[in-house]
Parts: C-alpha cells; sequence; structure tokens
C-alpha cells in the first residue's frame, strides 16, 4: 500500500511516511475567514502529525456549512454526510459495523443544538469511540444567518433581532449526559486546538470538543457573542495543553505540581498546565462548576474540561468478537443447520 | 338454578343431532393480563397435535391488562386459516363484554360461561354450558394469589371434554408451554383436570362441534411471523441492529435479540457476531442500519406505521446515494396512533415512494410465516444487490398471530453481497467513480471503508457519476434516470407474484400478504355457493412484475383485495397500468382492524358483481 512505501528523499514526512498533503481534501466552498476552514486545517494536522493511516478514518457529518468540511480534509477517506442533526446515529452503526475504524464527525451548534440534540444526547451516554466535533457559530451558516441554539442570550443578529433566549452549554450538557472526554477550543488557537484534537482521537470514547467557530459572513460583528473578537479577548484558558503520542518519547518540560498529566486510552499522554487553581480535568463537579462560573462572567474556559477515562466504550459494552461486523464470513454469521432444526423442534 | 344444572333451551337442543367436525371457530373472552395467553395457546396447539389445521388470532386491546381480549381459534379441516366471522363456540370470561358477544353471535352458536354471569338468561337460540370457574379453582390452586393465572386452564379442561379434543394431547401442549417450569406445569395440570372432570358429571352435549384425529399438520411448526422474520434474518447473516419499540414490531426485535443470544454467540468467548441497539427513536435506528450498511454490514430494523413515518427522510438518503437496508414495516391501523394492536395494510402506499422527491423503494409482501422467513433473507441479497433499501411488508395479523407451518428449510448456497469493486474489477475499469453505471443496468460499484480500494464520500447533495457535488442539471436528471433504470433491474430480482389462471373465469383476484388467506376462501365460497369462477394473483412485491399487467389484461374484472380504505396498492398499479385497463379494475376493501375473512369478500363480490356499488366490505 502507499503508505509504506518509502517517501522520496528530502520531502517532509510523517512516521508513517506521508507528507501533509496526503492528509488534505477538496477545495474548500465556505467563506473565505470561516471559522469552520480553521478547524479543517487543525484536523489535517493533527491526523499527519499523529500519522494515522488515513484509510482508517471516516468521516462523519450532518447538514450544515460546519457539515461540508468534511469534503476539504482527508481526500483519502470514505466520508458520510447524512442528514440534519442525524450523523450520531449513521457514525454508530458504521463504528459498530467496523470497529477498527477511527471516525470523526463534524457537527454545527445548529445541527447537534437544535435538530440534532435527541441524538446528541443519546450519543453522549453511549460513549461510542468518535470524536465529535461541534464547529460552533451561535448561528445557522447555510441558511443565511438565523440563531442557534447556543447563540448567547443578549447577542444580535445583523437585522436587528436580540436572542432573549438562553443558550444551551453543549459542553456543560455532554458533561451532565456522561460524555468521558469533553473539551471547548476556538478556531483560532492553533496550538490549543490541535493538541486537544489529538488527545481526542487518541481517546477510545465519545471525544466532544465545541469549538468557537466565527462565521464571519453572518456573525462576526459587534454584538455578537461569538465573533472573532469577542472570543479572542473573553477565551479563558485553563491553562496550556500539550498532548504527547504514546510513540513520542519527547521530555516535557511541565512543572510537577503545577501540571496535570492524564493518561489516555492508547498509553498517551495529555498534559495540562494549569492556571486555574485547583482545576481538575477528572473532576465531573468542577467541571460543571467552572463552566458555570466562567459563562457568568461572559467568559469561555478552553481547554480540555473533563477526561473519564477506563469506561468501557459502546463496542466494548456489546462485547463484540475483535473483527468486523461487516466483514465476517458466511459461516460466522449463519448458524449451522443444526441450529435451525434446532429451533423447529422447538416449535413443534 | 343449582350451580351445577346446565341450560337446555328447547331450539338449541335440536342440533344435537347435527355432527360439525373440524370445522368451527373458538372464541375466547378474557380480560387481558389475566393469563389466558398460555390456555388459549394450549388449546390451539393440542387441536394442532392432533392433526388439525388451526389458526389462532389474538385480538388485544392497546393496554397493560384489565382491558377486554378475544383470542380466536380456527379448526378447519381443509386448511383454511384465514379468520372466520362467526364465532361458533364462545368461552365468555369477561363480565364487561359478556353480554354484547353473546348478543353477536349467529344462532345455534355454544356459550360456556362463568356461571355468576347468568348469560343463558339473554337469548333461547344457543347452546349454554355454565361453570363456577371460583370455585373449581380452590381445591385446584390452594395459593389464593396464583388462582387468576390457573383459573384459565379450568375452560381448556372442559373443551376437551366438549370437544373431544385428547386431554393427553392438552397435557403434551401443556408441558411444552411451560417448559421447564414443572410446578406451574403442575398446577394447571390439576385445573385442566378438574375442569375436564366438571364437564363430565355437570354437562350434556348439546352442540354439533368436535375435534377429530386427521393427519393434515404432521412435522409442521407453529410460529408468529415476527418470530419467523427473526430466525430469517439471523440465518441471512445480519450483524447490525438498531430498533425502536412499537407495537406490532418489538417481537420481531426481541426475539433476534433472543435468538442471536443464543446461536450467535462464541460459547467459548462469550463474544458476539452481531450489535443490537435500542434506538432512541427510530430515526436513529435507521440512521444506525445506513451507517452499518454504508460499512459494509447487513443492518436492518422493524418498525409499525408511526416508525415509518419517522424513518422518511433517511429513507430518501438510502435510496438516492444507494445504501442497503433492510426494514420490517409490521402494519397496524391508523393514521396518527390509531388502533395501535390492531391489523392493516395502511403503509403500501406511502412506503413505496418513501421521502421526498422523486423516491421509490422496494417492497417485499410476504403472506405466510414460511415466506417472511424466506424473504427476510432475501431482502437482504436484496438490498445488497440493489444497493437500496427494501422494504419487507407485513402486518399484525402476520406478525403477532400464530400461524402454522411446515419447518423452515435452512438456506443452500451463498448470499449476495452486490456489486463489490475488487482490484480486479478495479484494474479493468482503470478508475473507480461511485455512481458510473458501468453494466447499464443502473447499479454501480461500492466501496467500504478498509477494504483497501479507492474510498468515496457518501453525500445526500446531488453528485455526478464520480460521487463528486454537482448542482449540473445535466449529472442531476442522468443520475435520476439511472435510478430509475436500477428499478426496472429491481423487476428481475424481486419475487414474482403467484398465479393461479383460471381461462373459464372472467373475475380475477388480486391480493397481497394476509389478505391471500381470505381470499383464497373466498375463492372457494364463491365456486361453491354462486358457481362464480375466479383467477387469482398475489402480488409479493414491488416493483410489479410484468405479471400483474398480464393478469389485468387477461381477465374482464379484476377485484384487488386489501385492508385500507384508499384501494393502496390499487394506486400504484395506476402508476404502472394504463388507464383503459386500469377501468376493470374493482377494489374489495376492509379496514375495521380485524384481519379480513372469506365472507366479507364473497359478499361485496356478489354484490358489486350484482351491479350493486357495495365497493368496501364493511
Ligand atoms: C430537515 C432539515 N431541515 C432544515 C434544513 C435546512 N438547514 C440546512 S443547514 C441548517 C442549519 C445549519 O446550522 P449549523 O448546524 O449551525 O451549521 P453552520 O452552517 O452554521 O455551520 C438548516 C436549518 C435541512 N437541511 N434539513
Ligand atoms: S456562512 Fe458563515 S459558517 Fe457558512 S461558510 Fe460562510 S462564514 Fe462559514
Amino acid at each position: 500500500m502507499t503508505t509504506t512505501a518509502a517517501p522520496p528523499p528530502g520531502k517532509k514526512v510523517n512516521r508513517i511516511g506521508l507528507e501533509l498533503v496526503e492528509y488534505k481534501g477538496g477545495k474548500t466552498t465556505l467563506c473565505a475567514g470561516c471559522g469552520h476552514n480553521a478547524i479543517s486545517e487543525r484536523i489535517v494536522e493533527a491526523f499527519y502529525e499523529m500519522g494515522i493511516e488515513p484509510e482508517r478514518v471516516v468521516k462523519l457529518s450532518g447538514i450544515g456549512c460546519s457539515s461540508k468540511s468534511p469534503a476539504y480534509f482527508l481526500g483519502r477517506s470514505h466520508g458520510f454526510n447524512s442528514v440534519h442533526g442525524r450523523m450520531p446515529s449513521v457514525g454508530t452503526g458504521a463504528i459498530l459495523a467496523n470497529r477498527q475504524l477511527l471516525a470523526i464527525g463534524v457537527s454545527g451548534d445548529g445541527d447537534t443544538g437544535a435538530i440534532g440534540i435527541g441524538q446528541f444526547v443519546h450519543l453522549m451516554r453511549r460513549n461510542l469511540p468518535i470524536v465529535y466535533i461541534i464547529e460552533d457559530n451561535g448561528c445557522y451558516g447555510l441558511t443565511k444567518g438565523q440563531f442557534s441554539p447556543t447563540a448567547d442570550l443578549g447577542s444580535r443578529l445583523k437585522t436587528g433581532v436580540v436572542n432573549d433566549l438562553p443558550p444551551i452549554d453543549t459542553c456543560a450538557l455532554a458533561i451532565e449526559l456522561g460524555a468521558t472526554f469533553v473539551a471547548r477550543s476556538f478556531s483560532g488557537d492553533k496550538k490549543q486546538l490541535l493538541s486537544i484534537l489529538k488527545a481526542a482521537v487518541s481517546h477510545g470514547g465519545t471525544s466532544m470538543i465545541d469549538v468557537l467557530s466565527p462565521c464571519v459572513t453572518f456573525n462576526d460583528h459587534e454584538g455578537s457573542t461569538k465573533s472573532y473578537s469577542y472570543v479572542k479577548d473573553h477565551d479563558e484558558p485553563l491553562g496550556e495543553v500539550s498532548f504527547v503520542p504514546y510513540f513520542d518519547d519527547i521530555e516535557v518540560d511541565y512543572e510537577p505540581g503545577t501540571t496535570k498529566e492524564v493518561e489516555m486510552h492508547d498509553g498517551s499522554k495529555l498534559y495540562l498546565k494549569k492556571v486555574a487553581e485547583n482545576y481538575d480535568p477528572t473532576h465531573k463537579g468542577a467541571a460543571l462548576r467552572l463552566l458555570r462560573e466562567t459563562s457568568e462572567r461572559g467568559v469561555y474556559a478552553t481547554g480540555v474540561l473533563y477526561v473519564e477515562r477506563n469506561r468501557p466504550n459502546l463496542v466494548e459494552l456489546l462485547n463484540l468478537v475483535d473483527e468486523p461486523l461487516a466483514t465476517l464470513p458466511l459461516e460466522r454469521v449463519r448458524p449451522p443447520k443444526a441450529a435451525l432444526d434446532e429451533i423447529m423442534e422447538s416449535l413443534r | 338454578m343449582a350451580p351445577s344444572d346446565v341450560a337446555v333451551h328447547e331450539s338449541a337442543s335440536e342440533q344435537t343431532t347435527r355432527r360439525i367436525t373440524n370445522d368451527f371457530s373458538i372464541q375466547v373472552a378474557t380480560v387481558n393480563g389475566s393469563g389466558s395467553q398460555t390456555a388459549n395457546l394450549v388449546l390451539l396447539r393440542s387441536i394442532f397435535q392432533m392433526g388439525v389445521p388451526v389458526s389462532g388470532k389474538n385480538l388485544f386491546p392497546s393496554n397493560i391488562a384489565g382491558l377486554p381480549t378475544w383470542f380466536t381459534i380456527r379448526a378447519n379441516k381443509d386448511g383454511y386459516i384465514g379468520r372466520k366471522k362467526e364465532i361458533d363456540f364462545l368461552v365468555a370470561m369477561n363480565p364487561e363484554t359478556a353480554r354484547e358477544d353473546v348478543m353477536t353471535l349467529e344462532s345455534g352458536a355454544a356459550v360456556l360461561y362463568d356461571e355468576p354471569l347468568r348469560l343463558d338468561a339473554l337469548r333461547d337460540d344457543l347452546v349454554f354450558y355454565a361453570a363456577p370457574f371460583d370455585k373449581l379453582v380452590v381445591p385446584v390452586c390452594p395459593n389464593a394469589k396464583l388462582r387468576k393465572l390457573v383459573r384459565n386452564m379450568i375452560y381448556d379442561g372442559m373443551l376437551a371434554k366438549l370437544l373431544d379434543i385428547d386431554l393427553a394431547e392438552m397435557e403434551k401442549a401443556l408441558r411444552k408451554q411451560f417448559g421447564k417450569k414443572a410446578k406451574a406445569a403442575e398446577l394447571n395440570r390439576g385445573a385442566l383436570q378438574a375442569g375436564w372432570d366438571y364437564a363430565e358429571a355437570n354437562f350434556t352435549k348439546r352442540d354439533p362441534l368436535r375435534v377429530e384425529r386427521m393427519d393434515k399438520t404432521g412435522g409442521m411448526i407453529l410460529i408468529e411471523g415476527n418470530a419467523a422474520a427473526a430466525i430469517g434474518c439471523m440465518m441471512a447473516g445480519v450483524t447490525v441492529v438498531g430498533w425502536y419499540p412499537i407495537t406490532p414490531s418489538s417481537s420481531l426485535a426481541e426475539s433476534l435479540i433472543a435468538y442471536m443470544r443464543e446461536h450467535r454467540v462464541d460459547k467459548e468467548t462469550g463474544k458476539a457476531t452481531f450489535a443490537i441497539l435500542q434506538a432512541e427513536d427510530e430515526l436513529a435506528a435507521l440512521g444506525i442500519v445506513l451507517g452499518a450498511g454504508w460499512a459494509g454490514a447487513r443492518a436492518m430494523t422493524a418498525t409499525a406505521g408511526p416508525g415509518i413515518s419517522l424513518m422518511a427522510e433517511f429513507a430518501g438518503l438510502g435510496y438516492y446515494t444507494e445504501l442497503p437496508a433492510v426494514v420490517f414495516d409490521i402494519q397496524r391501523v391508523g393514521p396518527s396512533t390509531g388502533l395501535p394492536t390492531r391489523t392493516a395494510q395502511g403503509d403500501v402506499l406511502s412506503t413505496a415512494v418513501l421521502s421526498h422527491g422523486d423516491t421509490k423503494q422496494v417492497l417485499l409482501i410476504p403472506s405466510s410465516v414460511g415466506e417472511i422467513y424466506q424473504m427476510a433473507m432475501d431482502a437482504f441479497d436484496l438490498a445488497e444487490t440493489l444497493q437500496t433499501p427494501v422494504f419487507v411488508m407485513s402486518d399484525l395479523d402476520l406478525g403477532m398471530n400464530t400461524w402454522m407451518s411446515d419447518p423452515f428449510p435452512y438456506p443452500e448456497g451463498p448470499i449476495h453481497r452486490g456489486k463489490r469493486l475488487d482490484r480486479a474489477k478495479l484494474a479493468e475499469l482503470g478508475s473507480f467513480g461511485r455512481y458510473r453505471d458501468v453494466d447499464g443496468d443502473g447499479v454501480p460499484y461500492r466501496t467500504i471503508p478498509l477494504d483497501g480500494l479507492p474510498p468515496y464520500f457518501n453525500r445526500g447533495s446531488g453528485h455526478n457519476p464520480d460521487g463528486k457535488y454537482s448542482e449540473r442539471p445535466d449529472d442531476y436528471v442522468n443520475n435520476l434516470d439511472r435510478l430509475a433504470r436500477k428499478f426496472e433491474t429491481a423487476k428481475t430480482h424481486v419475487p414474482k407474484p403467484e398465479v393461479d389462471d383460471d381461462p373459464e373465469a372472467a373475475i380475477g383476484f388480486i391480493a397481497y400478504g394476509t389478505s391471500h388467506w381470505a381470499a383464497l376462501e373466498s375463492r372457494d365460497q364463491l365456486r361453491k355457493e354462486a358457481g362464480v369462477r375466479t383467477a387469482y394473483l398475489r402480488v409479493r412485491a414491488y416493483p410489479f412484475t410484468d405479471e400483474v399487467k398480464a393478469f389485468v389484461e387477461r381477465y374482464h374484472r379484476v377485484y384487488v383485495i386489501e385492508q385500507n380504505r384508499d384501494a393502496q396498492l390499487r394506486a400504484l398499479m395506476r402508476i404502472d397500468l394504463a388507464p383503459e385497463l386500469m377501468r376493470n379494475v374493482r377494489s374489495v376493501l376492509h379496514y375495521d382492524g380485524l384481519p379480513i375473512d372469506a365472507r366479507s369478500i364473497t359478499d361485496s363480490v356478489l354484490a358489486q358483481e350484482a351491479g350493486h356499488d357495495g365497493m368496501t366490505t364493511e
């Protein structure tokens, strides 16, 4: 396979010999400057730097500008752009069919918070192994700027309409629902988003990342709490996030005492250098308190907010055979004649 | 009247000279949640074991306990297993409905009733047998708490005596019903005996009904359609199931879970070769199925009308992006909640075009438990061969009622997984385009994740033959035309109708699904009672194959028999057949929630033939 071919000399490649370009997708058709594009770029970098075979990855999405973006990264991976708000179920079916797949789902705040809130809720409960990204711009981009359920109280549409309904905090909701990896970041924070993405990929259960991603066309003006400038000013990182894949042996120079080390599912390590005092990402109550406290101040706490390790994911819970169900040979999925005879006998 | 007295009526006593053997229906009226199901199945099974063709239909309320329920057993020496309209023997155990149940009987019918109900005062043209069930149960079952459950077995014992059912066969049926629960079996055996003893000591046989041994059920099985479908799915090698509970489909998924746990879990490792997930709703259920199908698994769901409505958007995605999926629709009555525990064929039209835009879905329509077993397997083959959702249109009557059948044959031969690209084919084609019509049959090649072949991006938005995003008018038209071509190809794969021609007949019947059984019987009634000959075509799939058109052309008048108000299958025929042809096509419609019966068809057809405009049977 091409992934194992020796790279031409002089080209920069990752640990499986692939160049960055192998992780790119089609040319984006989103607006120039759209936060979603920046997220796609980070996804490309994360998978490249982690040396993941693109063929192992499946990209899933619902409907929206955000949900279009899987066409713009990982062109060597299969993709499934489904229907509005229903990507979680499609992802569930795909992963159950083939447990060896590495799933990344991209949704929008409307796709997740409105039409898809039901499927989102149950995805968080199930702990399906998937990286689930909400590209959160507080509005419906694709249908031209209506409010979404994450629009902040008091935020204003270009037309002057004010949102007077409280927003859904998808991170707090995910934590409440039993999600096992919950993070928030900002499309403009390259370093933090990249680290979070890598940690999310290593998690092995549902990794939910809410990425604030300004819509430059409909929601990037004064008065919008999800505009580029607002988020930049009101982003309160929990600390520096650093991620070390299990195959790297880089020394990390975080000082003990101020650094929290979280070992991921596959043995890789997530380091959180603290700014906030006493913040423990493995403590549910603390995470929820932090989210409430920061949102009351109009601030977004960013970073890895919550991690629960060692909870079995859905594939483990269902105790599936090791091989993908999709490709089991007939003799393993059709019981022998004796079994049918036995059933028939019981019905006589 | 002394409690052991039997009501004797002059007019009824005249009938004792007549004998009606192996041709009657028994209806047991009870309250649901009272444990009558076991007694009813024991009764059904004992007649079956005596070699007499039987069928059992449970008419139950949408409620857990306390509302009336009726179980009807039909024994018929000629093998008619559709519903019989008239009740010949009523077992009246429900005070709520007893009066009305008795009042609706035809003259001459027999009634076994719980003595305090005093039903014998209601009519003088019936045969009454009264028994003090509450008294009889006390010595049989010292534990007062269990009496309610054991009480019903007493009427089985009485019926055994009255109808000449071999008590040993009843005991055998009882042992089968209780399986390993020996204590419960013993308690019920006592009740059976008590009923028999009471009947022997107190009843004088005054009705003409009798069961006599035959040899028409040897080697056969008794099963519900939902269990039969589940066995078919397991044999088809299903691996991923998403479902959401809804009557009357739940027992399909639940039997499947039970069978799969038994036969598809590795005995050593405890690991499963399947994933069955109860989804949050039917949208998610079909989403799971499509996601799994896209990734290469054989996946299915089971639902009923309300679930079908919710699945509409995903059904269109499946059609348009060409993904395999198997959906069982166990149809029930109604728009909205309707009558959730009654039967209908009311989803045929909406499912054939399920979703928005120009969508056409493939339907398989089974009539029997044996056929739904086979069609479950066919559905998976078809879904992968055609790369499209396939809907198996069952109904409550087939799904939840008890039917006899020959044992199901073990599937020999391979399964068909459709056009999967492989290296050789890729080399031959040079390159891969997901929606290219390489073979001219409208069915493209596909790849699945991790198969080492070129990936594609599955999208519900407009796409060109290479699967790339496209809003070009010509791409859209070409794609839709290819999908239409594929639907033509489907005609060569779906099961053909079953046709019984009669060159001397002017009339043709078209029926499908469970209407088949009443249609068959009505044909015989028409021939024997009115000298009217009929030809017959049983539709087994949509798209229709050419046989349907040819059949309509061959006969002067064609009656399409269906269990819905709007003549839904006939409406589908209108799409395919010329208006001149359709002018000769009439309808027999039945939509009261009860399974269609032969008498209603016969009456409707005779009325229409006589020039009346009685288009419906009710
Ligand atoms: C069933 C259904 N209803 C409505 C739509 C129209 N629609 C398309 S995208 C969208 C909103 C997308 O908003 P969001 O998820 O926030 O994504 P964004 O475009 O902002 O990235 C809507 C309502 C649809 N495609 N399907
Ligand atoms: S409309 Fe907004 S969300 Fe959509 S592509 Fe443009 S900037 Fe991005």
